[in-house]
């Protein structure tokens, strides 16, 4: 795509960098005014991420962000905002952990079982995003609205499948589905200095990062998707279905959003219980802002999500309220966004008075100037 | 200083004026003398640095050589109230005018009158209409801005202009968003505030309209005046070439390479919008291999249905479409690309480019299933960017770099991109809507060739066009479209643009039916 000069990099990351310094400035205030001392708060952040146990917490956590993120990025792409990446991947991990732990899974073959459950759930996801889709290509209805609605129908579906009665089993207080047994589990990879261990579905994710970046960037498909995006006008007049373009990135988003709960379940929980991490389809739209919607850029940002929840729970200790954090990662999405955009169009501004520079043309000037 | 003693001191003179931005010349020891009490136009090509002139005898730049003299006194503005100081005001291309406020509001906004500490908006508009009776500008006071139409509120800001005590108006660009008849209108207003001794200074690139109002005209070319010229010594054509610093090129085909096979057949073509109402009625032409047929209209009258309803963009309620020998009503804009149906949108930005991507990526566009720019499912990064290459050089597209975004090209460039583009892959129809709306003269000789060139290779285009030279130039066969209905045929060989143009208007398009 763009050539990879040093001054496009420095403008890349003049953004996200400036949004976070920014970020860091608003708590040091706000810190300063509920009067704790900010260098504390710094100090007991960092010494709780140095802890390798935290590191740990943080990248599985930036795992499932960045799952999201890039299934929220798919949409953004097509200026779809996909904000039922929550209840899809909810859903999905619900009724795939259903599956993975029935009976009839134990006799399979272990690549088969964990296979079987992670296409199971990209189903699931696909076809909970895919009813916006349909619902926007043949009705018109806004995917903002429908996919709110469906997060609030998927919450309520789960509450009711989750029921001894049906999908789940009772285990003293606990509602959760019948456990996965080990043959249906996702071996985990050893950190060194802690008894927790990295998702091994960390190596998925990745591997959907590359996919996003390879079919974005490479493919007809990728390109009539991002031509929809930047103009859906000119897209159509170039022989695009949108429609269609609508309702594939709507199943491909849902589909990746099915993954999101994965790591948790084969890695972690192996089973879907109340416990469940709730609310990652929301902070993957966050993360994807803060990415950019680039497969790179996203990584980036869920790695910082992830260690900036971990290090949150030294704060108790130093006796600063762990909201800090939270505050902190909504300072950075909202300024990251404005930042964005400025720099965006300081961008096209400079493209366009060195191309004037280079054509010895005044039109450009007298545009900056104007 | 004026050297006829007999007349007054010029309103404004511009002597050996110089800007340079960095890496550019802007404008280049340019000289402008401006008698009192005229219109003074000042015309050049987008780019020839006719607004940057402005801007700085304006005040909001700064000229790096040169003076600026005001009724013979020279004099330095550091900003706009400088300027306005001195008696010059600026009416600006876009207005800047605020939507919830009445016209006094907008009009005192920055320099309201006070008394006793409130504000006093009865001497404000009693100021006002007594502005608006003088010059004849019938603008009402209390009006909310919101209301009036882009006529009456370029009149709000000629007067905001006045209000301010300006006696020299610099008009930028001011006829580009109005219609024909409130051109007239404005014409009037500028005989009058002429006639009341103010001074006028013009800024077009309409040459008729230049011609019509102008006392006298000065040429800005590549930042620099290369010429004073009188309206009565000169033609259209004439200032045109003075602009272009060379011969303009005009539009003509050769010898006719019409064929009798037939490429587009359109039978009974119907259209309707979403609320029933009919924009193409019946429409029916054949264009054969090698032939341009001209459709000529003014706007609105159903040209974009029609190009859409071809594309595949809009789906047709009636009639037929063949495309050699195949009925491709059911074809998908895409495979009708494929099919050879090229495509030169009316708006580029909308329709032709995706203006934040590379030039390859838009070299991609609509061409995204062809070669050289995919294999398979897979695009061929290497081959688009090579063919983008080959369209920069062949179509002299004026760009540093293909990594470069489309925005950040001119229009003209943009426009031979496209033209370039659709030109790719061996078309067997051409449906060119507009194809040389504003580019620059040399571009347009550029696209024209482009089409005679393939026109010689048994291309059959269709061209809509606003511009009647164009159209009788560039075809074989003219036709008129109005109401959504194709009305009369011309050879345009034969018609002159007053006859074309009293059919467009339905005058004697009727009667020959």
């Amino acid at each position: 795509m763009k050539r990879l000069t040093p001054r496009a990099v420095a403008l890349a990351v003049a953004a996200p960098v400036g949004a976070l310094v920014f970020a860091a400035l608003v708590c040091v205030v706000i810190l300063l005014i509920t009067g704790h001392s900010p260098a504390d708060t710094v100090e007991a952040m960092i010494s709780s991420a140095k802890r390798p146990r935290t590191s740990v917490i943080a990248l599985n956590n930036a795992t499932n962000y960045y799952l999201a993120a890039v299934a929220v990025a798919i949409g953004f792409r097509m200026n779809l905002f996909n904000i039922g990446v929550d209840g899809q991947y909810r859903l999905a991990a619900m009724l795939s952990a259903a599956l993975a732990g029935a009976s009839f899974m134990e006799g399979l073959p272990s690549f088969l079982r964990i296979a079987m459950t992670m296409i199971a759930a990209m189903l699931v996801g696909a076809l909970w995003a895919g009813l916006a889709g349909f619902l926007k290509v043949t009705r018109g209805v806004s995917e903002v609205i429908s996919t709110i609605m469906l997060n609030a129908i998927a919450t309520a579906l789960v509450a009711f499948l989750l029921n001894p009665r049906r999908l789940a089993i009772l285990e003293g207080n606990d509602i959760r589905t019948p456990p996965i047994t080990e043959g249906g589990w996702v071996p985990n990879i050893p950190y060194p200095g802690t008894n927790s261990e990295i998702h091994g579905l960390i190596l998925v994710a990745a591997l959907v990062g590359f996919l996003y970046w390879f079919v974005l960037a490479r493919t007809r498909f990728g390109f009539e998707l991002r031509a929809t995006g930047l103009s859906e006008s000119a897209a159509v007049a170039s022989g695009v279905s949108v429609k269609k373009m609508v309702f594939l990135s709507m199943l491909l988003s849902g589909a990746v959003a099915g993954l999101v709960g994965m790591p948790e379940l084969l890695g972690g929980a192996h089973a879907y219980s109340l416990n469940f991490p709730p609310g990652i389809g929301f902070i993957g739209i966050a993360v994807a802002l803060l990415g950019r919607n680039h497969p790179l850029g996203i990584a980036f940002a869920a790695v910082l999500w992830g260690v900036l929840d971990a290090s949150s729970n030294g704060l108790d200790v130093a006796g600063v309220p762990k909201e800090i954090v939270v505050i902190m990662q909504g300072v950075i999405v909202l300024s990251v966004v404005v930042a964005y955009e400025l720099v965006r169009r300081y961008r096209v501004r400079l493209e366009q008075r060195e191309v004037g520079r280079a054509l010895g043309t005044t039109k450009p000037l007298e545009e900056v100037s104007a | 200083m004026s050297t006829e003693s007999a007349s007054p001191a010029n309103a404004v003179e511009l002597t050996g004026i110089t800007k340079r931005f960095p890496g550019v010349i802007a404008n280049a020891d340019v000289n402008i003398a401006v008698r009192p009490g005229t219109v003074h136009a000042i015309v050049g090509e987008n780019g020839a640095g006719k607004s940057t002139l402005m801007k700085i005898l304006y005040g909001m730049q700064r000229p790096d050589e040169g003076t600026i003299a005001v009724d013979g006194a020279v004099v330095e503005f550091h900003s706009p109230a400088d300027a306005i100081k001195a008696g010059i005001g600026m009416v600006h291309q876009h207005f800047m005018l605020a939507d919830n406020l009445t016209v006094l509001e907008n009009v005192v906004l920055g320099s309201e009158p006070r008394s006793r500490g409130g504000l006093d908006f009865a001497t404000a508009r009693a100021k006002i209409l007594d502005i608006s009776s003088n010059y004849g500008l019938g603008v009402e006071p209390d009006r909310l801005v919101d209301e009036l139409g882009v006529g009456e509120r370029q009149r709000v800001e000629i007067l905001k202009v006045l209000y301010r005590g300006a006696r020299t108006l610099i008009l930028d660009e001011p006829t580009a968003v109005l219609v024909p008849q409130e051109v007239d209108e404005l014409f009037g207003n500028l005989r009058e505030l002429k006639a009341e001794g103010l001074t006028i200074l013009f800024i077009s690139h309409k040459l008729d309209e230049v011609l019509s109002v102008a006392d006298d005209i000065t040429v800005v070319r590549r930042g620099t005046t290369v010429a004073s010229v009188r309206p009565g010594d000169v033609t259209a054509r004439q200032l045109a070439e003075l602009m272009v610093g060379s011969a303009l090129p005009v539009p003509e085909l050769r010898d006719s390479t019409v064929t009798d096979e037939a490429v587009l057949d359109v039978a009974g073509l119907t259209v309707r919008t979403g609320d029933g109402r009919i924009v193409l009625d019946d429409l029916s032409f054949t264009i054969h291999a090698g032939e341009v047929l001209g459709i000529a209209g003014v706007e609105g009258n159903g040209q974009a249905e029609l190009v859409e309803a071809l594309m595949g963009i809009r789906s047709p309620s009636a009639g037929t479409l063949t495309l050699g020998g195949k009925v491709i009503n059911r074809m998908s804009t895409k495979h009708r690309r494929e099919a050879g149906m090229a495509y030169i949108p009316e708006d580029r930005h909308r329709q032709g480019l995706l203006l934040e991507a590379s030039l390859w990526e838009n070299r991609i566009l609509g061409h995204q299933t062809r070669r050289p720019n995919v294999r398979g499912p897979l695009l061929d990064i290497g081959g688009a960017r090579a063919d983008t290459q080959r369209i920069v050089d062949e179509y002299d597209v004026r760009t540093p770099s293909i990594e470069v975004a489309a925005t950040a090209l001119s229009g003209g460039n943009q426009q031979k991109l496209i033209v370039g583009r659709e030109m790719s892959g061996d078309p067997v129809v051409l449906l060119a809507s507009h194809p040389t709306r504003g580019v620059d003269v040399g571009a347009q000789a550029a696209i024209w060739e482009h089409i005679r060139r393939a026109r010689a290779n048994r291309l059959a285009v269709l061209m809509i066009s606003a511009d009647l030279d164009e159209l009788i130039g560039m075809s074989d066969r003219l036709a008129v479209i109005l109401r959504g209905r194709l009305v009369s045929y011309f050879d345009p060989k034969a018609v002159t643009p007053q006859e074309l143009g009293s059919a467009m208007t339905g005058a004697t398009g009727e009667a020959e039916r």
